[in-house]
C-alpha cells in the first residue's frame, strides 16, 4: 500500500511540474511583468521609472529564466520562474503583489472555508441520501416522477440565485440571521447557517438525481432479486442491500472532493462576506493579485491529485475485489 | 454594410456542421434510431421546440451589420416623416453607444455630423456602430429609454424627483415616465388598457399559431397521404407517432406569449427598466445570444481536439497513450476556475495595453466572448476525452476493427470507418449535457468578472448589476426576475432534452428501464 501511494505520488509531480509551467507561461510569457506592473500601476502613461521600481519591489527585475549575469547555480536560481514558480513546490507561497504573506493568509483563511464546507457536504450527503432513497422506495409512482421533475427544475436554477434568495427570504424578510459577515470561536455559528443553508439547498437538485441514478441501477442486480426471493421485507432489501451497495460510488465520488473543500465555496463565500479561501481567491481576482491567484492554482492542483490517489485508495477500502496495482 | 463578427462567423460554421451531420445521421439508423425515438418523447418535442425558439432569436441577433446613416432631407426639414426617420437612427446610433457610456445626449449629438454633411447625401453612409437584424426589430425597446429605475408596467419612475408644476413650484415626486405608458392620459386606465392590449395580443398570437398549424397539417396530411380532417383528427386525438400534439401546444403558448409581450413592449416596458433606463426585456432577449454561443461555440471549440486526442489515446495506446492521459490530467488538475480567472485576467491585461488593436467596443466585447469559448473549452475537453480514450480501448479490440488491421487498412482509415461512427453517440450525449452547465456557468463567471465582456449583455451580468440594488428599499426585483425566467426556461428545456437524449442514446440505461 505505501508503495503504491508512494508511486502515485511520484506520478503527481510530472503533473504538478506541467501545471506550474502552464502558469508560468500564462503570468510570465504571454504578457510581460511590464505589462502587469501598467496594469497595477493603472495609468497609461506611467514612466518606465514607476515600472521598474514597481517590479524591483515585487521580484520581477529578474530574468525569466536564465540570469547570464549571475555566475555558477544563481544564474538558474536568480530568476522569475526559481523564485516566483518553483518555489510553489516548497509551499513557499511568497508575498502578494499587495504584500502580505501568502501562506500565513492561507493558513488563516483556511478555517472559515472549512467551517462551512464541511457542514454543508454533511448535511448535503444525508439529505440527498435520504430523498434519494425515498424516491426509489416510491419509485414508479407519482412522487417519483414529481420528484425528478422537482429535481430537475432545482438543478437548472442558477446557483446565484439560491444565494439572492436565501439572502433575501431569510435574512431580509424574516431577520432569522444575519445576511453577512464572520466572527471567531462561537459566535460565527449564526453567521455560519445561512450560507451553509443555501449551500446544501443549491446542492440537492444534481446530487439527489446522480444518487438516485446510483441505487436505481443497484436495484436491478441479481443479489437485490435473491434477497427478495428470500422473502425480505422492501424496507430491509433497501436499507441492507441496496443502500450499502450503492454508497460505494457515493463515497468514492466524496472522497474526490474532500481535499478541494479546503479552497472553499468561491460565490457563496464572497457572497456572505466570509473571510475564507473562496472570498480570498475572488478578492485576488478582482484586484487582479497575480501571485496569490497563482499561488491558489499550484494549491488547487495539489489538493486535486491528493484527492484522486484517496479515491483510489478508497475503493480499494470498501470493496476488496479492486487490487492496487 | 454587413459585419461578420468573430463569433458570428463560428456560429454559421456550427450550423453547417450541424445541418452536415444532421445529414449523415439520417442515413445510419444507429444514430437516426436515437433521434427518432427523441422525435417520439413529448418532453423532447416540447423541449425541442422551446430550445428552437431561443435559437430563433439568437440567430436573427447573429446577424451584425453597420447601419446606414439616412441623409437630412435637406428641402423639407418640417417634413414629419424624414423627422421619426432622422430621428429614429440617430436613436439607433445613440443606444449602441449608450451600452458602453451613460452620458447618451453628448455621444447621440456626436453621431449626427456626419449625417448632415452634404456629400453625404449623394452615396450612403454608414454608423460606426454595429447592431443586429434584433436591433432591427426591436429598435422601439432600445430607443425608449428612461432615465433611471421603473417598475415593470410602471407609468412613473420609481425614485423620486423634483417636478416643476406648471404654476412654477416645484414638488418632489414619481415622474411620468417619457415611454412607458405615455399614450395614457390617466395612469389610472392602466389597468383596462393592459387588459385590451394584453387581449389583442393573444388574438394576434392565435391568428399566427393558426396560420402555421394550418400549414403543418397540411404538410403532413401530405406526407401520411391522408385527407386533412384524418389527419387533424389524429393529431388532436394524440394518436400520430410523432407528439404532434404537444409540440403544437408548446409552439401556440410561446407565440401568444410572444406576441403579447410585443404588443405590451410596445407602450410599456414590460420588466420595467435598469439603473440607466434600458428596457430590461431587451437586456434580457439580447443575452439569449450570448448564453447560446456560451453553450455552443465552447463544445464546437473543444469538440476536435477532444476527439481526436481521446481517440488516439485509446486507439494507439503505449506512448501517445501516455502523454495524451499527462496533457489531460495535468489541465483537469487546474481548478477550472482559477484557469478561466488566469487566463481572463491575463487577456485584460492584454487588452488594456494593446488597446488600439479593437476597432470598436463590440468587436472587443465579441472577442473576449470567444476567448471565454475557449477557456471553457480548454477546461471542458478533459471529461469527454477521457471517456472517448476507454470507448476507443474497447473497440480497439473488437473483432471488426481486428480484421481491419490485419487486412493492412490505414490506421486513418480504421480510426474514420470503425472508431469515429461507433463513439459519435457520446459526444453527441456530451454535447446535449454540457449545454445547460456552460449556461449557468456563464453567470457565475460574470459574477465574479471574468465573465463575458461587461458592456455585453448577458444574464450574468444582470444578475451582477441587479444584486446591488436589492438593499435598495422597496426591492428592485425586475431585472433578478427577468434574468431568472429567461434563464431558467432555456437550462430547463436543454436539461429536458438532454435527459431525453441521453435516455436514447445510452444502451445501457435502455435495458435497466
Amino acid at each position: 500500500m505505501s508503495a503504491y501511494i508512494l508511486r502515485r505520488l511520484l506520478y503527481a509531480l510530472p503533473i504538478l511540474i506541467g501545471v506550474n509551467l502552464i502558469t508560468f507561461l500564462l503570468f510570465f510569457v504571454v504578457n510581460s511583468p511590464d505589462d502587469m506592473a501598467r496594469m497595477q500601476l493603472g495609468d497609461k502613461r506611467v514612466t518606465q521609472e514607476a515600472i521598474d521600481t514597481w517590479k524591483a519591489e515585487h521580484g520581477y527585475d529578474k530574468p525569466l529564466l536564465y540570469n547570464a549575469e549571475a555566475g555558477g547555480l544563481t544564474s538558474l536560481t536568480d530568476t522569475i520562474f526559481f523564485e516566483k514558480s518553483l518555489k510553489l513546490f516548497a509551499f513557499n507561497f511568497g508575498q502578494s503583489d499587495s504584500g502580505r504573506d501568502i501562506g500565513y493568509d492561507i493558513r488563516q483563511r483556511m478555517w472559515p472555508s472549512l467551517a462551512i464546507a464541511i457542514p454543508t457536504l454533511l448535511v448535503g450527503l444525508a439529505i440527498s441520501i435520504s430523498y434519494a432513497l425515498m424516491i426509489v422506495f416510491f419509485r414508479a409512482t407519482y412522487i417519483d416522477f414529481g420528484s425528478v421533475v422537482l429535481l430537475v427544475a432545482m438543478m437548472s436554477i442558477s446557483g446565484l440565485f439560491y444565494i439572492i434568495g436565501g439572502q433575501f427570504l431569510i435574512g431580509k424578510l424574516f431577520h432569522l440571521v444575519p445576511i453577512s459577515g464572520y466572527d471567531h470561536g462561537l459566535e460565527a455559528l449564526k453567521f455560519l447557517i445561512l450560507p451553509v443553508v443555501v449551500g446544501v439547498v443549491a446542492g440537492i437538485g444534481s446530487s439527489t438525481r446522480l444518487y438516485r441514478t446510483f441505487f436505481l441501477e443497484e436495484i436491478n442486480r441479481d443479489y437485490v432479486r435473491t434477497a427478495r426471493a428470500k422473502g425480505l421485507r422492501e424496507r430491509a432489501v433497501l436499507f441492507r442491500h441496496v443502500l450499502r451497495n450503492a454508497l460505494i460510488p457515493i463515497l468514492t465520488g466524496v472522497v474526490a472532493v474532500l481535499p478541494l473543500l479546503f479552497m472553499g465555496a468561491l460565490i457563496i463565500e464572497s457572497f456572505f462576506g466570509v473571510p475564507g479561501l473562496g472570498s480570498y481567491t475572488i478578492d485576488a481576482i478582482n484586484r487582479q493579485d497575480f501571485s496569490i491567484v497563482r499561488a491558489m492554482v499550484f494549491l488547487g492542483s495539489v489538493l486535486y491529485i491528493i484527492g484522486l490517489i484517496m479515491t483510489d485508495i478508497s475503493y480499494t477500502l470498501v470493496d476488496p475485489r479492486v487490487r492496487l496495482s | 454594410m454587413p459585419v461578420i463578427l468573430i463569433t458570428d462567423a463560428l456560429i454559421f460554421v456550427l450550423i453547417a456542421v450541424g445541418i452536415g451531420f444532421g445529414l449523415y445521421a439520417a442515413r445510419h439508423e444507429h444514430l437516426r434510431g436515437p433521434w427518432r425515438q427523441v422525435g417520439r418523447s413529448p418532453v423532447g418535442v416540447a423541449a425541442l421546440v422551446v430550445i428552437l425558439f431561443y435559437v430563433g432569436i439568437g440567430l436573427l441577433d447573429s446577424l451584425h451589420f453597420h447601419p446606414l446613416i439616412e441623409p437630412v432631407a435637406q428641402t423639407a426639414p418640417g417634413a414629419p416623416a424624414d423627422q421619426s426617420a432622422d430621428g429614429q437612427m440617430n436613436g439607433t446610433a445613440q443606444q449602441v453607444a449608450a451600452e458602453s457610456s451613460t452620458d447618451q445626449g453628448a455621444v447621440g449629438q456626436g453621431e449626427a455630423p456626419g449625417s448632415r454633411d452634404p456629400s453625404a447625401a449623394a452615396e450612403p453612409t454608414y454608423s460606426t456602430q454595429i447592431i443586429s437584424v434584433l436591433d432591427l426589430w426591436l429598435s422601439g425597446l432600445r430607443e425608449r429609454q428612461e432615465k433611471t429605475f421603473s417598475a415593470p408596467f410602471a407609468t412613473q419612475l420609481f425614485v423620486k424627483e423634483a417636478i416643476e408644476q406648471s404654476d412654477g413650484s416645484v414638488i418632489r415626486g414619481y415622474p411620468r415616465l417619457e415611454h412607458g405608458g405615455a399614450h395614457l392620459d390617466d395612469p389610472s386606465q392602466r389597468g383596462v388598457d393592459i387588459l385590451l392590449r394584453g387581449l389583442f395580443g393573444m388574438v394576434k398570437g392565435l391568428i399566427a399559431w393558426a396560420g402555421l398549424m394550418l400549414t403543418l397539417v397540411a404538410m403532413l396530411a401530405l406526407r401520411w397521404r391522408q385527407t386533412f380532417n384524418d389527419s387533424a383528427s389524429a393529431i388532436w386525438r394524440g394518436e400520430t407517432e410523432a407528439p404532434w400534439r404537444v409540440a403544437l401546444s408548446v409552439l401556440a403558448l410561446m407565440l401568444v406569449l410572444s406576441f403579447v409581450a410585443a404588443e405590451l413592449a410596445a407602450s410599456y416596458h414590460i420588466l420595467g427598466t435598469d439603473k440607466v433606463g434600458e428596457d430590461v426585456f431587451y437586456q434580457s432577449l439580447k443575452s439569449i445570444r450570448t448564453g447560446l454561443v456560451i453553450g455552443t461555440l465552447t463544445t464546437l471549440v473543444m469538440l476536435p481536439a477532444a476527439v481526436i486526442l481521446g481517440i488516439m489515446a485509446g486507439y494507439f495506446g503505449g506512448r501517445t497513450d501516455d502523454v495524451i492521459q499527462y496533457l489531460y490530467t495535468t489541465l483537469s488538475s487546474i481548478p477550472g476556475v482559477l484557469l478561466i480567472a488566469a487566463a481572463i485576467l491575463m487577456l485584460q491585461v492584454y487588452m488594456t495595453n494593446n488597446a488600439e488593436q479593437f476597432e470598436s467596443l463590440v468587436e472587443r466585447a465579441d472577442l473576449r466572448l470567444l476567448f471565454l469559448c475557449i477557456i471553457l473549452g480548454v477546461t471542458s475537453w478533459t471529461g469527454l476525452c477521457r471517456l472517448l480514450r476507454g470507448e476507443s480501448l474497447k473497440l480497439r479490440e473488437a473483432d471488426y476493427v481486428q480484421a481491419a488491421r490485419s487486412l493492412g487498412v490505414r490506421n486513418s482509415t480504421v480510426i474514420g470507418r470503425h472508431i469515429l461512427p461507433n463513439v459519435l453517440h457520446i459526444v453527441m450525449i456530451t454535447v446535449v449535457l454540457d449545454f445547460s452547465g456552460l449556461v449557468l456557468a456563464e453567470a457565475v463567471l460574470s459574477y465574479v468578472n471574468i465573465g463575458v465582456d461587461p458592456t455585453m449583455n448577458s444574464w450574468g451580468n444582470m444578475i451582477n448589476s441587479a444584486r446591488l440594488e436589492l438593499a435598495r428599499d422597496p426591492v428592485v426585483w425586475w431585472s433578478l426576475a427577468a434574468a431568472f425566467v429567461f434563464m431558467f426556461t432555456l437550462v430547463l428545456a436543454a436539461n429536458l432534452l438532454a435527459d431525453v437524449v441521453r435516455d436514447a442514446f445510452d444502451p445501457r440505461l435502455r435495458s435497466a428501464s
